[in-house]
């Protein structure tokens, strides 16, 4: 009898449901794991899909899908696979899953492979245990392999999504819409633009230090409607502020601020391949491959007043292509020169260009914080160097294809930094494009031969001190040669409800395990 | 000389004894609105003369002059978040607002009246085919129209053509958007005046069908065409403001006033309140006074209120 009232009683008592109710600027472009390096996609696929290695609380590696790793010979690694995980649908987790993601994120139509970049093949030792085969030593790879995501093969051949889907033909496949995943939270619903609604994995191997069951994100395009649906309690937690607000919403006794930086660098992008460029004034000849030319617009951009009045005081300016807290970034090295206009009309002219020339800049307006205001505000900046430049200001989802197809003169872009690791950004954007991961981003097709042999080397320089050197030698070469024209280091303040706490990502990835409501 | 000057005095005085005339004395509040009118129109048209700062030069811009209050010296109205003198842009910004409302509202006119004449004097399948075009474009709102028709124009443009397409584009969707109003009426009246004596007369001594269109009808329907087209102008401004304010319509670096107020709703919540105020006040200053100025147009050309 007494056994039968306890029973009862566990019945009625509920199971205290805790819910999370982010929003921020973006929808997700995909639910697929292996198709688009896209930070607000990854950040809500990987609640759901978890990969061999994690990032801990300090960005240390800590095992995830993989219990432990051993390096047998500097190009074979051999995994040791969790046992008795399940994914969301029952079936539980072996090798064949590690092998079959392996060649799924490999498909050239995702925009994935740079995690795996430099793994020849993943070989299954035993159920539970794989070997990854290099080309060459890999002092990044686990640092990589924390966004190689797993799918669980039978399921993916049960709904016929073996092959990525390919975003750029606006490609749906049933993995696009739907996960199965083994992490700390199911996809309870996706409607695009709208909501997307997690709920929190009971059968997880690992335990939330959090207490959210539940998370609901709400893409919400514009900024002042997203702050206000944080002031009327409609959401717990805002990413992606607007900066004007950040000291008003931090005066609020109801909310709270949390303030940290993210490894982001803004930076304008130059077409340096073409003979002349697409979108400009000047006929026969591309002034951007002059140095000259790329200085001078390095020189003319005042990086102190964006700081303080576009992105009011939210922003680290930047000399330098990565940002602190990424590997190879210094404060020496990261040394910003205040804005010389004079110098630099006077370098344009000994290039040749003494009345200056005209281009158009392209530039998302709802990717980053202040995109379009930041834009506007180099039109004026550089005219006052005597270069007239028209400004395309569009939709992140129109931008993205236009620059990967090189229809660009020059473009405004963010790159923020998976593996804390220099090379993952020269690699991606400094790098002779090629097919793969190197030059992945390189949309204005910067190539210098030298900057190739360096950048080669350190993917497989294990010695530190030597690979500490190659990165130094490669950064300093991309700032002196002016590839690109850096402008700052995003911060990334988050607002939430008082009763709200999480832990800041400096990815800019929040995660829901580590978040409280009380 | 002397005659010349009679003549000049003497239509000065036709047009002070005009009916027209008469009408707008009598009216306080027409006379109110139609000095703003003016005011606008010539401060749009005098912006680089009027202006202290040219805001579409991007080199006299300076962003540490940006968030300015109003009253700060040499920034009477205060300035936006590129530094730009709100005073300054707002005249500038009303340049675009009027000339495209007038450059759209030209080319509804045209179409509209064409159109409106064409259906209405021919008739028969011809009259069907326009009228259930205008029937369809009637069921939806002009703004969906406008917004469809600046999307797809911009996709179908080469991409070379870049900012410099923007405003032809803007008055080309707020144009097409807004033609059926002149066509229904034209359509109308055409009918009425076709039966005609006047027009019958001129079929039966052989004029052609075109002529009598032009020559004859034409002239007959033209009143109420300009009271459609006062107070299109106001609602083609909106149009304007509302594209502009959604992000679709002209380039940031020219804003026009509906442009000025999107901007300027980013920072309300953070206290930089005059940025959305000032280019908004110009905004329903500038639209109500063309509205009462049609209005008594409407009501001046109206034989049956007098």
């Amino acid at each position: 009898m007494k056994k039968l009232l306890l029973l009862a009683l566990f019945a009625v008592l509920p199971v205290q449901a805790t819910t999370l109710r982010w929003a921020a600027q973006n929808d997700i472009l995909t639910f697929d794991p292996h198709s688009q390096n896209h930070t607000t996609t990854i950040t809500l696929v990987m609640h759901v899909y978890e990969s061999l290695t994690r990032y801990g609380k300090k960005y240390d590696i800590e095992p995830s899908l993989a219990t432990g790793w051993k390096e047998i010979t500097p190009t074979q690694w051999r995994f040791n696979l969790r046992q008795g995980v399940k994914f969301h649908d029952g079936t539980p987790f072996t090798a064949d899953d590690v092998v079959f993601s392996y060649g799924r994120i490999k498909q050239p139509q995702g925009t994935m492979q740079i995690y795996v970049d430099g793994v020849k093949e993943v070989r299954k030792v035993d159920e539970h245990t794989v070997d990854f085969i290099l080309a060459g030593p890999d002092p990044v790879l686990l640092r990589k392999l924390t966004d190689f995501r797993i799918m669980s093969k039978v399921w993916a051949e049960k709904n016929r999504s073996q092959n990525v889907q390919d975003a750029k033909s606006k490609e749906e496949t049933y993995a696009s819409r739907n996960a199965n995943g083994t992490g700390a939270y199911i996809l309870k619903g996706w409607e695009p633009d709208k909501r997307l609604v997690l709920a929190a994995n009971p059968n997880w191997w690992d335990k939330r230090e959090g207490n959210v069951t539940d998370v609901v994100y709400t893409p919400i395009k514009a900024d002042a409607t997203r702050v206000s649906a944080l002031l009327a309690g409609d959401v717990d937690l805002v990413t992606d502020l607007p900066t004007q607000d950040v000291a008003r919403l931090k005066q609020n006794p109801s909310l709270k601020v949390l303030e940290g930086h993210e490894v982001r660098t803004i930076f304008i992008g130059m077409d340096q391949f073409n003979n002349e460029l697409q979108y400009g004034d000047v006929k026969g000849k591309n002034p951007f491959k002059d140095v000259r030319v790329r200085r001078a617009l390095n020189m003319a951009v005042d990086r102190d007043a964006i700081k303080r009045v576009t992105m009011r005081g939210l922003s680290i300016p930047a000399a330098l292509m990565i940002a602190p807290g990424v590997h190879g970034h210094t404060n020496e090295l990261d040394k910003v020169s205040a804005a010389d206009p004079g110098g630099a009309r006077k370098l344009l002219a000994e290039a040749g260009y003494p009345n200056g020339f005209e281009f158009t800049l392209d530039c998302p307006n709802n990717r980053y914080v202040n995109d379009e205001e930041i834009c506007q505000a180099l039109v004026g900046m550089w005219a006052k160097a005597g270069v007239r430049v028209k400004l395309n200001a569009m939709p992140f989802s129109n931008f993205i294809p236009k620059i990967l197809k090189h229809d660009t003169s020059a473009y405004m872009l963010g790159w923020g930094v998976a593996t804390f690791d220099g090379l993952y950004t020269l690699q991606s954007l400094v790098r002779t494009k090629t097919t793969g991961a190197d030059g992945s981003f390189n949309c204005g097709r910067v190539s210098d031969p030298k900057l190739d042999q360096i950048i080669d080397a350190m993917k497989t320089e294990v010695d530190v001190k030597k690979r500490d050197a190659l990165l130094r030698q490669a950064l300093i070469m991309t700032r002196d040669e002016a590839y690109y024209v850096p402008l700052h280091h995003q911060m990334r303040p988050w607002a939430m409800k008082k009763n709200v706490s999480t832990l800041h990502r400096a990815d800019d990835r929040p995660e829901a395990r580590f978040a409280r409501v009380d | 000389m002397t005659g010349q000057r009679r003549g000049l005095l003497a239509s000065i005085r036709r047009v002070w004894q005009h009916d027209l005339a008469w009408s707008l004395r009598r009216s306080p509040v027409t006379l109110v609105a139609a000095g703003l009118t003016l005011l606008c129109i010539a401060g749009a048209l005098f912006a680089p003369w009027i202006a202290p700062q040219n805001p579409f030069d991007p080199a006299s811009l300076n962003l540490n002059e940006a968030f300015r209050h109003p009253g700060s010296p040499g920034y009477p109205l205060g300035s936006d978040d590129q530094g730009r003198d709100l005073f300054s842009t707002i005249l500038y910004g009303a340049r675009i607002s009027l000339g495209v409302g007038i450059a759209a509202v030209l080319l509804a006119l045209i179409l509209g009246v064409s159109l409106g004449l064409i259906s209405g004097y021919v008739g028969g399948r011809v009259d069907a085919f326009i009228m259930r075009i205008a029937d369809v474009q009637l069921s939806f709102p002009a703004i969906l129209i406008a917004l469809l028709i600046d999307g797809v124009a911009r996709v179908s443009l080469p991409s070379q053509m870049g900012t410099s397409i923007a405003i032809p584009v803007l008055i080309l969707s707020i144009g097409v958007s807004g033609w059926v109003q002149y066509a229904r009426t034209v359509r109308g009246l055409t009918l009425v005046e076709r039966e005609k004596e006047y027009v019958q007369a001129a079929r039966v001594i052989g004029r052609r069908p075109l002529a009598i269109m032009l020559a004859h009808v034409l002239p007959n329907v033209m009143g109420s065409v300009l009271v459609i087209a006062t107070i299109h102008i106001a609602t083609a401004i909106i149009t304007e403001a509302t594209l502009s304010f959604l992000g679709v319509g002209v380039p940031p670096t020219q804003p026009s006033l509906g442009t000025l107020i999107r901007v300027g709703n980013e920072f309300l919540y953070s206290g930089e309140w005059w940025i959305a105020l000032f280019p908004g006040c110009a905004l329903v200053i500038l639209v109500l006074s063309i509205n009462l100025l049609g209005d008594w147009l409407r009501d001046a050309l109206n034989p049956k209120l007098r």
